[in-house]
C-alpha cells in the first residue's frame, strides 16, 4: 500500500482518538478530501520542479509511530540551548514528552496542541486562529490538518516580553521509517515579543518524513523572532510549512538554518494585515553529499507601507542541489512597498546545482522593489588578500565561505543559538575556530 | 706573510657584509598579464635598513611589480627571479612568501564581514607558526602583542573587534594594513599607493607607524604616484618606473625633481 492510500485508510482508526463531533473535525474531513483529490506534489506541479518526495515516500512508513522510548535529556542535551534557560516543548516521534519538556501556563501559555485543541478554554482561540491562514489549495497543509493532532501551542498575552526563549524540539527515534505531522500554532499578542527555535532530529538511522505546519499570528506591534534549525540527519526529510499573519506595526523574522536532512523543502508564506509591517526572511543552506534544500518564500504584500527583507545564502558542495524560489506580490493598494529580495549562492563542485528564481508580480504603481541572485565562486581578490597574510588558500577559502554567512548569521538575537551556529558553520566549513567568535 | 691589520680586517669584513646584506633582490624581472608584458626588465635591490621609493606613471607596472613579488597568480613570470635573502620565490605560493617575510599593503584592501581584525590576525600569525613546525601562539602572549601593536599605531580597541575592512573609511584601511604589518613583523614590506584616498592626517598617521616599525633588520618599498607621502617616510633611494623598466634611479631629491618637473620630464630626458 503505498503511502497516500495508507494515509487515506488510517484516518478511520485516527478518528477514534479524536472528537468527530466537532467543528474541528469538520475541518479534518474536509481538509483530508483535498488531499485525497491532489495527493502527494509531483515534479509535474511547476511549485515542485526541482524537487521530488518519490524517493522518499517509496518507504514504508508507520503513520502512528510510539512514543516508548526513554529518553534522557543527557543524550540530547546538544541538541538544545545550554547557556540560557528556556521554554521547551520536546515531543518524541510526535507524542509529548513530559519529563523533556518545560511548559508553562503562567502569564503566557506554551504547551500542547492537543490540549488546545480539546480544551473548552482554548475553543475560542482555536475557532478564532486555527487552520485560518493556512494555504487551503496546498495538498500536504491539508494532510497536516486532516492529521492534525499535536504540536505546539504558544499564545503570548498583550504587552507581554517573553523573558526565555521557547525551544520547540521534534525527536524521532524509532528502527521503521516513520512519518510525523507536526501542528503549531503561535499567537503574539498587541506589542508583544517572543523568541521562538525549532528543531527536527533524528537520534536514529530509519528514514523519517516529518509534514510540518506552522500558523503564527502576529498581532498589533508584536514581535515575533523566529529561528529553525535543520541539521538533522541524512535519512531525515522534512517539508515545513510556515505561515505568518501579521498585524498593523508587528514585525516577524524568520531564520531557517538548513545544514542537514536529505531532502528538506521550507514553505514560508507572509500577509500582511494592516500597515507598516516589517517582515523579514533569511536563510543559510549549507549542504554537501545529495542533499536538496528547498526554499519556497512569498510574501504577499496586501496592504500599503510595508517592508519586507528577504536574504538567503547558499553553500553548495558535492552533489547537492538547492531551490530558491522567491514570491513578492504586491497588491494594488499596497503603495510605498518596500521589498527587498536577495540570493546568493556558492557552488564548489561542479556537480552542485541551484536553480533560484525570483517572481516578482506587482500592482502597485508607487513601490520600491528589488532583487537580486547570484551563483557565484569565491572572491579571487579577497582569496589573495588572504594569502598575502599567509593564510593558505585551503583556510582562505574557509574563512571567505564563513564571512559570506555573516549577513545572516548577524542578525540572530539569541547569543547562545548564534555561538551555536557559528561554531556548527566553522566545523563544516573548515574553518579554525580556536579564536572566541 | 703580511700582517692582517685592523683596517684590511674591516675592508674584508664590510665586503663579505656587503654580498650578504641584500635582501630582496629582482633580477631581469619580467612579468605578463593576460599575455601582454607589464615588467619589461625590472632591477632592484634592497638591503635591511633601507627604504625605496618606486614612482611612476599610472600604467608604469606598479601595481604590476608589488603583485608579483607577493606571488599573485594571475600574474606569468616570464623572466628573471625576485629573491628574499638568498631564496628564489618563485616557486613560492602567496602564503610562503609571506611567511619567508614578504608583506604587501594592498592599495585597496578586501572586506571581509564576520571576521574581526583581531580573529584575521590570529589566523594569519598561527598559519605562519604552524609552517614554521610551531604551535599556535599562546592566548595571553597573542593578546599582548595586539595591545602593544594597538597602542604603537594609536589603534582603538574597539576597532579591533570591527569586521575586516567593513565599514572602514579609506584611512581606517590603510591604518589597518600597517597593523597588520605590525602584528606580522615581515622583512621586506610592500606599501602599494598607501597614500591614495588618505587625507593629510591619516597619511601622518600611515608615515608615522611605518617609521616607528622600520629597523635595521627589514626594509620597506613604497610605491606611490605622488610625492607627498615621501616627505613623512623619506627614501633612502627613489626609482622611477616607465613602461615596465626603472628608467632612472635616484636619492630623495629625485622624487622632489619629479613634483617639479613631472614624468615628461623624464621621458623627454631619455628620449
Amino acid at each position: 500500500m503505498d503511502l497516500k492510500e495508507k494515509l487515506l485508510s488510517s484516518f478511520i482508526a485516527f478518528e477514534q482518538r479524536v472528537d468527530t463531533d466537532s467543528q474541528l473535525h469538520d475541518i479534518r474531513t474536509e481538509a483530508l478530501k483535498v488531499f485525497e483529490a491532489k495527493g502527494f506534489p509531483t515534479k509535474k506541479e511547476e511549485a515542485w520542479k526541482y524537487t521530488s518526495l518519490n524517493a522518499v515516500l517509496n518507504n514504508e512508513f508507520s503513520i502512528f509511530p510510539k512514543n516508548d522510548e526513554a529518553i534522557e535529556f543527557k543524550e540530547v542535551k546538544k541538541y538544545f540551548l545550554n547557556d540560557v534557560d528556556t521554554y521547551k516543548l520536546v515531543f518524541i516521534n510526535g507524542v509529548f514528552s513530559s519529563h523533556l519538556s518545560s511548559t508553562t501556563h503562567d502569564g503566557l501559555d506554551v504547551c500542547l496542541m492537543s490540549s488546545a485543541l480539546t480544551k473548552p478554554k482554548y475553543k475560542m482561540i482555536i475557532d478564532t486562529y486555527f487552520n485560518q491562514i493556512s494555504d487551503k489549495n496546498d495538498s500536504l497543509t491539508n494532510l497536516n490538518t486532516a492529521y492534525a493532532y499535536e504540536g505546539a501551542f504558544i499564545n503570548i498575552p498583550k504587552s507581554t516580553v517573553v523573558a526565555k526563549p521557547i525551544e520547540i524540539v521534534y525527536l524521532t527515534h524509532h528502527d521503521q521509517p516513520v512519518f510525523v505531522q507536526p501542528r503549531n500554532l503561535v499567537i503574539v499578542g498587541e506589542n508583544a515579543h517572543v523568541q521562538i527555535l525549532e528543531r527536527h532530529q533524528s537520534l536514529t538511522s530509519a528514514p523519517v518524513l516529518t509534514n510540518s505546519v506552522t500558523e503564527i499570528f502576529a498581532q498589533k506591534r508584536a514581535i515575533v523572532d523566529y529561528y529553525k534549525l535543520q541539521n538533522d540527519v541524512q535519512t531525515a526529510n522534512l517539508v515545513d510549512n510556515t505561515y505568518a499573519a501579521q498585524k498593523q506595526e508587528s514585525r516577524v523574522l524568520v531564520h531557517t538554518f538548513s545544514f542537514g536532512g536529505n531532502i528538506t523543502r521550507n514553505n514560508l508564506n507572509f500577509h500582511h494585515q494592516g500597515e507598516r509591517i516589517d517582515s523579514t526572511l533569511k536563510g543559510i543552506t549549507l549542504i554537501g553529499d545529495k542533499q536538496h534544500v528547498d526554499h519556497y518564500t512569498l510574501v504577499d504584500h496586501a496592504q500599503p507601507n510595508c517592508e519586507s527583507h528577504q536574504n538567503y545564502k547558499g553553500i553548495y558542495d558535492d552533489r547537492s542541489t538547492g531551490v530558491f524560489n522567491g514570491k513578492i506580490y504586491v497588491e494594488k493598494i499596497a503603495q510605498k512597498t518596500d521589498a527587498f529580495q536577495q540570493n546568493n549562492n556558492i557552488l564548489l563542485s561542479d556537480k552542485a546545482t541551484l536553480n533560484t528564481k525570483p517572481q516578482l508580480e506587482i500592482f502597485a504603481d508607487d513601490v520600491k522593489c528589488s532583487h537580486g541572485c547570484t551563483i557565484g565562486q569565491l572572491d579571487e581578490s579577497a582569496m589573495f588578500y588572504m594569502q598575502q597574510r599567509g593564510i593558505p588558500k585551503k583556510e582562505a577559502r574557509a574563512l571567505l565561505m564563513y564571512a559570506f554567512t555573516d549577513e545572516v548569521l548577524s542578525s540572530v538575537t539569541i547569543p547562545d543559538l548564534k555561538n551555536k551556529l557559528s561554531r556548527v558553520i566553522a566545523t563544516k566549513l573548515g574553518v579554525n575556530m580556536g579564536f572566541e567568535i | 706573510m703580511q700582517p692582517v691589520t685592523k683596517a684590511m680586517l674591516k675592508v674584508g669584513c664590510s665586503n663579505f657584509q656587503m654580498t650578504q646584506l641584500i635582501m630582496l633582490s629582482i633580477k631581469n624581472l619580467h612579468a605578463s598579464v593576460e599575455d601582454k608584458e607589464i615588467l619589461k626588465g625590472i632591477n632592484l635591490e634592497v638591503k635591511p635598513g633601507e627604504i625605496h621609493a618606486i614612482m611612476g606613471p599610472n600604467g608604469a607596472g606598479k601595481s604590476t611589480l608589488s603583485s608579483v613579488i607577493a606571488g599573485n597568480e594571475n600574474f606569468e613570470v616570464t623572466e628573471g627571479s625576485v629573491s628574499l635573502d638568498g631564496e628564489d620565490l618563485s616557486e613560492l605560493s602567496p602564503e610562503e612568501r609571506a611567511h619567508h617575510g614578504i608583506f604587501l599593503s594592498f592599495q585597496y584592501p578586501v572586506e571581509i564581514p564576520g571576521v574581526s581584525v583581531t580573529n584575521f590576525m590570529k589566523t594569519a600569525i598561527n598559519e605562519s607558526r604552524k609552517a614554521r613546525g610551531l604551535e599556535d601562539m599562546p592566548a595571553n602572549e597573542m593578546l599582548k602583542l595586539i595591545k602593544e601593536k594597538a597602542e604603537l599605531l594609536e589603534i582603538d580597541r574597539k576597532f579591533l573587534s570591527r569586521s575586516l575592512n567593513e565599514g572602514f573609511s579609506g584611512g581606517e584601511k590603510k591604518r589597518n594594513e600597517i597593523f597588520q604589518m605590525a602584528m606580522l613583523d615581515p622583512k621586506v614590506a610592500i606599501l602599494d599607493e598607501t597614500d591614495s584616498g588618505l587625507d593629510i592626517d591619516a597619511l601622518r598617521i600611515v608615515a608615522n607607524g611605518v617609521n616607528k616599525l622600520k629597523s635595521d633588520k627589514n626594509a620597506v618599498v613604497v610605491i606611490t604616484h605622488y610625492q607627498r607621502l615621501l616627505e613623512y617616510i623619506v627614501p633612502d633611494f627613489v626609482h622611477v618606473l616607465m613602461d615596465g623598466k626603472i628608467v632612472k634611479s635616484g636619492t630623495k631629491e629625485l622624487a622632489l625633481e619629479l613634483e617639479e618637473k613631472g614624468y615628461d620630464w623624464i621621458k623627454a630626458e631619455l628620449a
